[in-house]
C-alpha cells in the first residue's frame, strides 16, 4: 500500500491546470467518438462486453493481487463478490442486450389512426462513473457493463483509496476495450471536482452522502442527471422464535457472519450494520456467533482488512466512548500496523452513540435487544431508509409487516447481501440511501433515454382538431377522449344534440 | 371536480392566459379527466408486486419487486397549462400513495387560487395540500425535506430546483422545454402538414407550450410553398385579423409580451417577417408571425421562443437539418414531416429528443402509454399514465430465501476447492450448484 499511496499523492499534487487539460481532452475525444456513432451498433457493444470478459479471464491473477493489495481480500472473496459477479453480469448483458435495445411497441388509440407508437431506447451520450473503494472492481465495472450495453462513451473514475485496483483498471481497460470510447481517469477529490465542472449526460456516484451532495450540486449547474448509490445502517431483524434452533439457526448465523464480516470486513453498503433480537434469545445468538466465528475466521487472512489509517481511526473512535467500550462482548482487538480489527460484537451500546447513529462500515456488530421482535419494525422506521433491510424469520405475518411498514432499497429474508448478485432485481436505495437503480436490465436503462416515437400518416384528418371552434367540435372531442367512438360518430353525423 | 367545476375552470384559464374554451376543454380538462380515469382503471395492476425470476444462485428463493410510495412529495407546476400541469403529476403521486404538496404557478393566479379553493373540497386535505405563492414561498418550500420534487418550467429555475434538492439528496423530475424543431420535407401532404403545424404551434396556447413547434427547417426550394400553405391555413383558422379571433390565447403577462416584442423587433430579424407581426399591447395579444431565414445567432434562434413567432430556416438539402438540430441542446420534442421512410429512420436514429412525432405535432402527449419527458437540457424523468405512478414510487426488491440450499462453499475458511465451486456457481453451472448445496467441499 505504501508505494501505491505515494504515487496517488503525486498525482493529486500535480498542477491543477494540467489535470484539467487532461480531463478536457479526454472528454472532447469521447464526445467526438459518441457523435461519430461508433458506440451505437449492437456489434460494437457486444465486442466491448466480450473484451471485458477477456480482461476478467486473462487478468484474473492481477485483479486478485490488486484487491489483496488494496483491501487484503482473499482470492475466494474477491472472486465471489467481485470478479465472479462481473463475469456473470457481463455474460447476461451479452445474452440480453439485443432484446434491451429493441423498440417497444405501445398501444396507440384508434382516434390517432393510422398511428404507430413506440418507445425507443437511446444512449444518453458521454457518462461518468465514480466508484467506491470497497468493491473497487465491481463498483466500477458493473455500471460500465450497463453504460456500454446502452451505447454510451464512458469515463470511469475509480476511487483513489483503492489505488492498486485503480491502476489495474487504467493499465488494462484500454487494451481490452475501445480506448476512444472508454477511459479511466485516476485521481483524488481535486480530479473529481474538475470532472464535475463539465457537463455529462449522466453521472453515477457510489459513495457517501457528503461527497454525493457535492456531485449533485455540481451536476445541477449543467442539469446533468445523476444516480446516487449511498449506504445506510442496514438492520438485521433476527426472529429467533420462528427460526428455532438446530440447523436453521446455524444456517442463519452462518449467513449473518457472511454478511457482516466476510464481505470486505463489513465495509459494504449492503453489509448488516446491526442486529435486532428479542432479549431472551440474545445469549443464544451471541454464543452461536462466537463459536461459528471461531470456525470461519480461524486465520486472520480470511477477512479483509480496513482500507486505510483514516478509516481505522474512525472505527477505533467508535469504540472509544466508554459506554460503547463497556458493551463489547467479543473481539475488540485492534492492530493499527496491519489495519486489522477482529470481528467484534457489542450488546446494547447506547442508541445515541456514534456507533448507533452513523453507518459503521466495519467489523463491529452491535446487537440491540427488544422486548418483542415486532418492536423492531418501529425501531427501523424511526431511522433513515437504509439500502437493505434483512430479517431471519419464518413468520409470514412478520415478513408482510416488514415489507409493508418499512422502506428500504430492498428487503431480503433469511439471507443477506446475496440480493446484490440477482440481476433481475433492481439494486439501489431510497431516501437517504440514494436514488437510481441498476444491475441487469436496470443498468441498461440507467444509462438510456427512452424516447417516445409516434408515427402518423396523412390519411385520416380529423377536422375537429382545428379552429375555428364550435360546440359540436367540443362535444366530439369529449367523446373521443373517452374513447367513446359510437357517440363520436353520432355527433359527427349530426345525429346527436350537443 | 373537473366535471362539476368545468365552467369555473374555463373562466380561470381564460383570465390567466386568455385560453379559448375549446383549448381549455381539450388540452386541460379532458386530459385531466382521462388521466384520472386511466389511473383508476389501472391502479390495481400498477400496485401489484411483480414476480421476477430468482436465479439458480440463490435456490431456493423467490424474488419480487414491490412498489411503495416515496412519502411526501412536492409538485411545482407551470403557468401555461396551469390545471393540467398541476393535476396530472398530482394524480400519479396520489395513485402511488404519497402525500402531496402542490405549488401552482403564481403567474396563473386565477387557476392557482381556484385550485387552492376547490381541491380541499374534493380530496383528502390532510394528505393533499395546495400552497400558493411566488418566488419566496417556492424557495422556502424547496428548503424543506421532500421525498421527491416534480418541477415543470424553464431550465434556469430547473437548475435551482435541482441545486436545492441537493441538500437533502432529494430525487427530482424536471419537465423543461427547449426549441422543438419541425423538419419539413417536400414529399408530404402539404395542406395537412400546414394544418398540423399550425395546430401544434398556435393552437397550443398561441405557442406558449413546451412541445409547441419552435422553428421550422425546410429546403430553400420548398420554403415558399410551405409558407403559402401556412398563410392559407392561418387565415382559415383565425380570419383576416387574428387579433380579433376568439380562438387565440393571449400572451400571459406584460413581461412575456415585451420579451416577445424584443425578439420580434430585434434588428437582426425584423426585416425577415413574411407574415403577421400585428400586436395589441392592451390586450396582450400577438398575431401568428412567420419569419424566413433569420440568422442562427439571433436571439430568436438561441432562446426558446414560447410564443406565436415561427422562424423558418432553410437548408439546401433536407439532410442538413439533422446537423443543425444536433448543434443545439436536446429539445423536449422533435417533429418531422415526410413520407420518405429512409429519412424517417435517419431522423429517429440521429436526433435525440424527449419524444418525437412523424407527420404531426404535439399529440404524443395525449397517449398515456408513451413516457413524456425530456433529455439533456429539456429535462430528466418522465410521466403520464403508468410512468407518473412509477415516478412517484420506489420499486423495492424483495428476496425470500428459505433455509435450504446452504452452500458451505461461500463461507470462510476459504480454500481452492471452495473457490472452484464458487466459480461454477457464479457461471450458472448446474453441477457446481448441486455440489454447493450438498455441502461440498467436505471438511472445513
Amino acid at each position: 500500500m505504501g508505494t501505491m499511496a505515494a504515487s496517488v499523492e503525486e498525482i493529486g499534487a500535480a498542477a491543477p491546470q494540467a489535470l484539467e487539460l487532461h480531463a478536457l481532452q479526454h472528454l472532447g475525444e469521447l464526445r467526438s467518438t459518441f457523435e461519430s456513432g461508433r458506440t451505437r451498433p449492437l456489434a460494437w457493444r457486444q465486442s466491448q462486453l466480450r473484451g471485458l470478459l477477456r480482461l476478467l479471464a486473462e487478468k484474473e491473477d492481477e485483479a486478485f493481487r490488486a484487491l489483496h493489495d488494496d483491501l487484503g481480500k482473499h482470492r475466494a472473496e474477491a472472486y465471489r463478490d467481485e470478479v465472479g459477479v462481473l463475469i456473470k453480469s457481463c455474460n447476461a448483458a451479452l445474452r440480453e442486450v439485443g432484446k434491451w435495445v429493441a423498440p417497444e411497441k405501445v398501444w396507440a388509440p384508434l382516434v390517432a389512426f393510422p398511428a404507430n407508437a413506440q418507445v425507443v431506447p437511446e444512449p444518453l451520450g458521454v457518462v461518468l462513473i465514480f466508484s467506491c473503494w470497497n468493491f473497487p472492481l465491481g463498483l466500477s465495472l458493473e455500471p460500465l457493463i450497463g453504460a456500454i450495453a446502452a451505447g454510451n462513451a464512458v469515463v470511469l473514475k475509480p476511487s483513489e483509496l483503492a489505488p492498486a485496483t485503480a491502476k489495474f483498471l487504467e493499465d488494462n481497460i484500454g487494451d481490452y476495450m475501445d480506448a476512444t470510447a472508454v477511459k479511466v481517469i485516476q485521481g483524488g477529490p481535486a480530479v473529481g471536482e474538475q470532472l464535475m465542472e463539465q457537463r455529462w449526460d449522466k453521472v453515477l456516484f457510489t459513495g457517501c452522502p457528503r461527497v454525493a451532495r457535492m456531485v449533485m450540486a455540481a451536476a445541477s449547474k449543467h442539469l446533468t442527471p445523476v444516480a446516487l448509490e449511498l449506504g445506510g445502517k442496514c438492520p438485521c431483524i433476527f426472529d429467533s422464535a420462528s427460526v428455532g434452533t438446530g440447523r436453521n439457526l446455524q444456517t442463519s448465523v452462518n449467513r449473518v457472519i457472511f454478511a457482516k464480516w466476510s464481505s470486505c470486513a463489513g465495509q459494504a453498503c449492503v453489509a448488516i450494520d446491526y442486529i435486532l433480537v428479542e432479549e431472551r434469545f440474545a445469549p443464544t445468538l451471541i454464543k452461536m456467533l462466537k463459536s461459528t466465528l471461531k470456525r470461519f475466521m480461524a486465520d486472520s487472512d480470511q477477512m479483509a482488512r480496513i482500507v486505510n489509517a483514516r478509516h481505522f481511526q474512525r472505527l477505533t473512535g467508535l469504540l472509544k466512548d466508554p459506554a460503547v467500550a463497556a458493551s463489547v462482548l467479543h473481539g475488540g482487538k485492534l492492530d493499527a500496523k496491519s489495519l486489522c480489527i477482529e470481528p467484534t460484537i457489542l450488546l446494547n451500546p447506547p442508541l445515541d452513540s456514534a456507533i448507533m447513529t452513523e453507518e459503521i462500515f466495519g467489523p463491529l456488530l452491535p446487537i440491540i435487544t427488544v422486548k418483542k421482535i415486532e418492536d423492531s419494525i418501529a425501531f427501523v422506521r424511526a431511522r433513515p431508509k437504509p439500502l437493505a433491510v434483512y430479517a431471519f424469520t419464518n413468520s409470514a405475518p412478520l415478513k408482510r409487516r416488514i415489507v409493508e411498514e418499512t422502506s428500504s432499497g430492498s428487503v431480503t429474508f433469511n439471507d443477506a447481501v446475496v440480493q446484490y448478485g440477482i440481476d433481475t432485481l433492481p439494486f439501489g436505495g431510497v431516501g437517504q440511501s440514494g436514488f437510481g437503480q441498476y444491475h441487469g436490465k436496470y443498468s441498461f436503462e440507467m444509462f438510456s433515454h427512452k424516447k417516445a416515437v409516434l408515427k402518423r400518416g396523412f390519411l385520416v384528418e380529423a377536422m375537429l382538431r382545428y379552429p375555428p371552434w364550435d360546440e359540436q367540435k367540443i362535444a366530439m372531442m369529449r367523446h373521443l377522449y373517452r374513447y367513446n367512438y359510437i357517440r363520436f360518430i353520432f355527433t359527427f353525423l349530426g345525429l346527436s344534440r350537443t | 371536480m373537473a366535471t362539476e367545476m368545468e365552467a369555473e375552470i374555463c373562466d380561470a384559464l381564460y383570465a390567466d392566459v386568455g385560453k379559448p374554451e375549446t383549448e381549455a376543454h381539450v388540452h386541460e380538462i379532458s386530459l385531466v379527466k382521462s388521466s384520472c380515469l386511466f389511473a383508476l382503471k389501472n391502479l390495481k395492476k400498477w400496485m401489484k408486486p411483480k414476480k421476477v425470476h430468482a436465479r439458480l444462485m440463490t435456490f431456493p428463493s423467490t424474488a419480487r419487486i414491490t412498489k411503495e410510495p416515496l412519502g411526501v412529495v412536492l409538485v411545482i407546476s407551470a403557468w401555461n397549462y396551469p390545471l393540467l400541469l398541476s393535476l396530472d403529476p398530482v394524480i400519479g403521486a396520489i395513485a402511488a400513495g404519497n402525500a402531496v404538496v402542490l405549488k401552482p404557478s403564481e403567474v396563473a393566479p386565477a387557476t392557482s387560487s381556484l385550485l387552492a379553493e376547490l381541491l380541499p373540497r374534493y380530496v383528502d386535505s390532510t394528505c393533499i395540500k395546495v400552497v400558493e405563492g411566488g418566488v419566496s414561498e417556492t424557495t422556502a418550500l424547496l428548503e424543506l425535506k421532500w421525498d421527491k420534487i416534480f418541477y415543470t418550467g424553464n431550465s434556469k429555475v430547473g437548475r435551482m430546483v435541482m441545486a436545492s434538492a441537493t441538500k437533502h439528496l432529494t430525487p427530482v423530475v424536471l419537465e423543461l422545454g427547449g426549441k422543438c424543431p419541425v423538419v419539413v420535407d417536400s414529399n408530404i401532404n402539404l395542406h395537412v402538414t400546414a394544418k398540423r403545424i399550425a395546430a401544434g404551434k398556435w393552437g397550443c396556447n398561441n405557442g406558449q407550450a413546451c412541445i409547441a413547434p419552435d422553428f421550422i427547417i425546410t429546403t430553400e426550394s420548398f420554403a415558399p410553398k410551405l409558407l403559402e400553405a401556412l398563410k392559407k391555413v392561418l387565415e382559415k383558422f383565425y380570419g383576416k385579423d387574428p387579433l380579433l379571433s376568439e380562438d387565440l390565447s393571449r400572451v400571459v403577462t406584460p413581461n412575456h409580451f415585451n420579451r416577445l416584442l424584443d425578439l420580434m423587433d430585434d434588428e437582426m430579424v425584423s426585416d425577415k417577417i413574411v407574415f403577421g407581426g400585428q400586436r395589441d399591447e392592451q390586450k396582450l395579444k400577438i398575431a401568428p408571425t412567420i419569419f424566413l431565414d433569420v440568422p442562427l445567432d439571433s436571439a430568436m434562434m438561441k432562446e426558446e421562443i414560447f410564443g406565436p413567432l415561427l422562424p423558418i430556416i432553410t437548408v439546401e438539402k433536407i439532410h442538413e437539418s439533422f446537423g443543425l438540430i444536433n448543434s443545439m441542446t436536446k429539445p423536449l420534442a422533435a417533429y418531422l414531416f415526410t413520407r420518405d421512410s429512409k429519412l424517417q429512420k435517419q431522423f429517429e436514429s440521429t436526433i435525440s429528443a424527449g419524444g418525437m412525432i412523424l407527420n404531426d405535432t404535439s399529440v404524443h402527449l395525449t397517449n398515456p402509454h408513451l413516457p413524456f419527458g425530456g433529455v439533456g437540457e429539456s429535462g430528466t424523468g418522465s410521466y403520464h399514465g403508468r410512468f407518473t405512478f412509477d415516478a412517484f414510487s420506489h420499486g423495492k426488491a424483495v428476496l425470500h430465501r428459505g433455509f435450504g440450499g446452504e452452500a458451505k462453499a461461500r463461507y470462510p475458511p476459504y480454500s481452492s476447492a471452495k473457490l472452484k465451486i464458487l466459480k461454477g456457481v457464479l457461471a450458472g453451472k448446474l453441477g457446481a450448484h448441486i455440489q454447493a448445496i450438498l455441502g461440498f467441499p467436505r471438511g472445513k
